[in-house]
């Protein structure tokens, strides 16, 4: 994997995996809520794994977070990610109105496995569409999820790349609100691994010169 | 006045009093402190993964793995003025972020990160005076080199002190 190589045609073809998984995703969790979801366009870049982390509010930033890991023909990493006050939000629509606190180790057994679900979901519908749009057999793990600091939960995105570089490409999309455009509801993180973007790439009839 | 002397993943630095030296989020990886308590020096490797022979690039970053961070501190704070003899360490993180059923070599990062700094420390004879590792929390640690105080915070521990 040769980061030189990576002409703007490339950064064009994951940002509309970006664009095409996210909008998948957007009208799975627009379903599940019954209410409109918006997204941002995608924001793909080389970035220092310290640059990640500043993605989501700094290092020390406390998330929720699903994260599962690509199997298949383009292996790599997934997290579904949300400021702690947005998977509140999330779970108090999904319950139907009932006030959910994260911190509260009686109720957060059963919102913890409410939102795995939900990423669970939402993954699905993103690396489903990323699997037609390249015609590459992926599928997803078991997901798993955690309550922690930003920078402890990406890094272990960051494994796989870092054995290659000190840099990653992160195809970045964020969830908005409809009515306040500032309001970011989630983010969604694909991170391929090294030898992945190469047969991403071939899939698409661009491949690295 | 003192500063906070800050580490990034992959980094390492080092520290005098007054300042103090912290990294932040450390996940699966490592944080290892060396110090020399006479000598009034510190220094601090935030680990990513286990060992230089996992480096697949052409050109590798010392920080990043738990040998060349390991080596490459000690290095500097003897050139520093460390003494080998008064050097000791304090090591924190390793954690399993995330709970799997299929355990691949992968997902055992935090494990295996631990155990490799555990063995750098025990093959330049350096004891380990205090360890925060594994679980599944992530840590945001700060030290002291005037106290040799460790301070350790987790989202759902508070701060600890070691």
């Amino acid at each position: 994997m040769d980061f030189t190589k990576i002409k703007p045609i490339h950064l064009d073809i994951l940002r509309e995996i970006g664009n095409i998984g996210a909008g998948h995703a957007a009208t799975a969790l627009s379903t599940l809520l019954n209410k409109a979801v918006d997204m941002k366009v995608p924001s793909v870049e080389v970035i220092s794994f310290d640059e990640i982390t500043e993605m989501v509010g700094g290092s020390e930033n406390i998330v929720a977070s699903v994260f599962l890991r690509i199997i298949g023909e383009a292996p790599g990493c997934m997290f579904f990610m949300l400021p702690i006050k947005q998977a509140e939000q999330l779970l108090f629509d999904i319950f139907g109105g009932q006030d959910i606190d994260l911190d509260d180790r009686f109720t957060s057994e059963m919102s913890l496995s409410a939102l795995q679900e939900i990423g669970n979901i939402l993954s699905g519908s993103y690396l489903t569409a990323f699997s037609d749009f390249t015609k590459l057999n992926l599928q997803p793990s078991v997901p798993a999820t955690s309550i922690d600091m930003a920078g402890a939960i990406l890094s272990f995105g960051l494994f796989e790349i870092s054995t290659v570089s000190d840099f990653a490409i992160v195809i970045d999309t964020a969830f908005v609100d409809m009515k306040n455009e500032d309001e970011v509801k989630g983010h969604f993180f694909l991170l391929p691994d090294p030898d992945s973007f190469e047969k991403i790439f071939k899939s698409l009839g661009v491949p690295l010169a | 006045m003192s500063n906070i002397v800050k580490v990034g993943i992959a980094e390492l630095d080092l520290v005098v009093p007054p300042d103090t030296i912290r990294t932040t989020g450390l996940g699966s990886c490592v944080g290892v402190i060396l110090y020399d308590e006479i000598k009034k020096i510190a220094g601090l490797a935030h680990v990513m993964l286990p060992d230089s022979t996992l480096a697949k690039a052409a050109s590798i970053n010392i920080g990043k793995y738990a040998d060349t961070a390991i080596t490459s501190l000690y290095d500097m704070l003897i050139k520093r003025g460390a003494i080998k003899r008064n050097m000791k360490a304090k090591i924190a993180g390793g954690a399993q972020m995330f709970q799997f059923s299929s355990g691949s070599e992968m997902m055992r990062i935090g494990p295996r990160n631990v155990e490799s700094v555990k063995s750098q420390l025990a093959d330049l004879g350096i004891p380990i005076m205090a360890s925060d590792v594994g679980g599944s929390s992530g840590r945001t640690i700060e030290f002291n080199p005037e106290s040799t105080e460790l301070s350790i915070k987790t989202v759902n521990m508070g701060t600890k002190i070691l």
